[in-house]
């Protein structure tokens, strides 16, 4: 039998209620939004918090919304809202395709965008993606908010640039027109962690002919920052084709440093990379050009 | 700390340590045993309930957060002393052998069916993704939700 051990538990009602219990628990306390990632390491005593601070209550951290050229998430929206919505479906397929093979139907009605974020499993879909959208997180602390990049949030394996007195609130994706993106993952079985996954944005030039810029996230297979840089530096300009696809997933695996673990030795995750690199790119073209859906 | 919430349309007042899970404060504290608690890491979705209206994993819910909220469990489910459609297709289907996943799969299917009264073998598939069974390799409960989405007005209840 798994239980957590003893823990106080506070209700926060607004992000500024939030942020005053955290400031008077921090470093000892724990934002909880969907809990599908907290509790089970609880459970395990692989986190240990003395209080935690549920923000469910604040709905108003429950929304998508387009502004200011933006899409605009956030921190508590579920998993299964983003699945739902259709102008992230329109504009930002990529995070259509990673919300489906995240969990399972039951897990995302409650696990949240944020949380999943802020838990910062190297295993994790969306950071990668967000990474390949090139978006940006906002965090709210006692002096206020201020805005992170995607490509510069996680510090590490479980680590983010959020301080112990601050929460995430917001993610902020551009809308821009004339791009493409996808994400493809491989794993054991339905609703597993990825043993390797990759999601690609592509912008195209006027003609529809070159890559004008990309964004490329490797989810699980070591790559700073879920980035696949070279890649992309590699892309910039170039044709869209086959061969630069193919060149491109080359790069990205020659890059990234995966682990050899249960679900699989380094050289197949790096095999994987290649793969999954150059097919994200072709369906992201495809659908920048507005051939597949 | 006290809490209070509705469970099948019955308010429950307990005083509850935070660190107590959903599933054990149904099962424990409030006897409803019908909610199963299996591999306690959001994996097997035998636990599944309505937190609301959309089903959850209660061994990854604690019972501190559900307070002022509605739960719905698989006892919830007949109305009139009516089983629901789903309950009877199980049954009629051959839908359980060991019956350890029954009550997480028909709160799961008896959602599907309120957000998609004719659902495809695939979307039946896909909602249950969550949900694991040893005995049944899957096909008599897909069958069974498609038998109870065809037979929707069988039994008494506005469940379906």
């Amino acid at each position: 039998m798994q239980v957590p051990a003893q823990v106080e538990y506070e209700k926060a009602t607004s992000v500024e209620h939030a942020l005053a219990l955290l400031s008077r628990y921090a470093p000892g306390a724990r934002i909880l939004a969907g809990g599908h990632s907290l509790i089970p390491m609880m459970k395990l005593r692989l986190a240990q918090p003395e209080v935690l601070i549920d923000i469910n209550a604040i709905t108003a951290l429950r929304y998508i919304e387009p502004a200011g050229g933006e899409l605009r998430i956030g921190a508590l929206a579920r998993h299964a809202d983003l699945l739902a919505d259709s102008v992230t479906g329109a504009h930002f397929a990529i995070l259509h395709d990673a919300e489906r093979v995240i969990a399972d139907p039951v897990v995302r009605h409650w696990g949240t965008i944020g949380g999943s974020l802020c838990q910062a499993d190297p295993s994790e879909d969306l950071s990668a993606a967000f990474a390949a959208l090139k978006g940006s997180m906002i965090i709210h602390g006692p002096d206020g908010s201020r805005e992170v990049s995607a490509r510069a949030f996680h510090t590490g394996p479980y680590q983010t640039v959020v301080g112990p007195d601050e929460m995430l609130t917001e993610i902020r994706l551009p809308i821009r027109l004339d791009g493409g993106s996808a994400y493809m993952k491989v794993a054991r079985r339905i609703g597993d962690w990825p043993i390797g996954a990759a999601g690609a944005a592509v912008w195209l030039t006027d003609d529809g002919d070159r890559i004008a810029d990309v964004g490329i996230g490797l989810t699980a297979v070591g790559a700073t920052h879920f980035v696949a840089a070279e890649a992309e530096e590699f892309l910039r300009g170039r044709p869209a084709s086959e061969e630069t696809f193919a060149r491109a997933g080359e790069i990205a695996a020659e890059h990234c440093r995966p682990g050899s673990d249960q679900r699989g030795p380094a050289d197949y995750k790096q095999h994987l990379v290649r793969e999954l690199t150059a097919r994200v790119l072709r369906l992201a073209v495809s659908r920048a050009r507005g051939q597949a859906s | 700390m006290k809490i209070t919430v509705t469970v099948n349309g019955t308010d429950y007042a307990r005083v509850v340590e935070p660190r107590l899970l959903l599933i054990h404060f149904l099962r424990d504290e409030l006897r409803l045993t019908g909610s199963h608690w299996g591999c306690d890491t959001s994996n097997c979705g035998a636990c599944v309930v309505w937190l609301d209206e959309t089903p959850v994993k209660s061994c990854t819910v604690l019972a501190v957060m559900v307070d002022g909220r509605r739960v719905t469990t698989v006892e919830g489910l007949p109305r009139g002393g009516v089983l629901d459609p789903v309950q009877e297709a199980f049954a009629a289907c051959h839908g359980l052998q060991c019956g350890f996943c029954t009550p997480g799969m028909i709160m799961t299917a008896r959602w599907l069916l309120d957000q998609n009264p004719d659902p495809s073998p695939g979307e039946v598939r896909e909602a249950i993704s969550g949900q694991v069974c040893r005995c049944t390799g899957y096909e008599n409960i897909v069958r069974s939700v498609l038998w109870a989405a065809k037979h929707h007005d069988r039994a008494g209840g506005d469940g379906a």
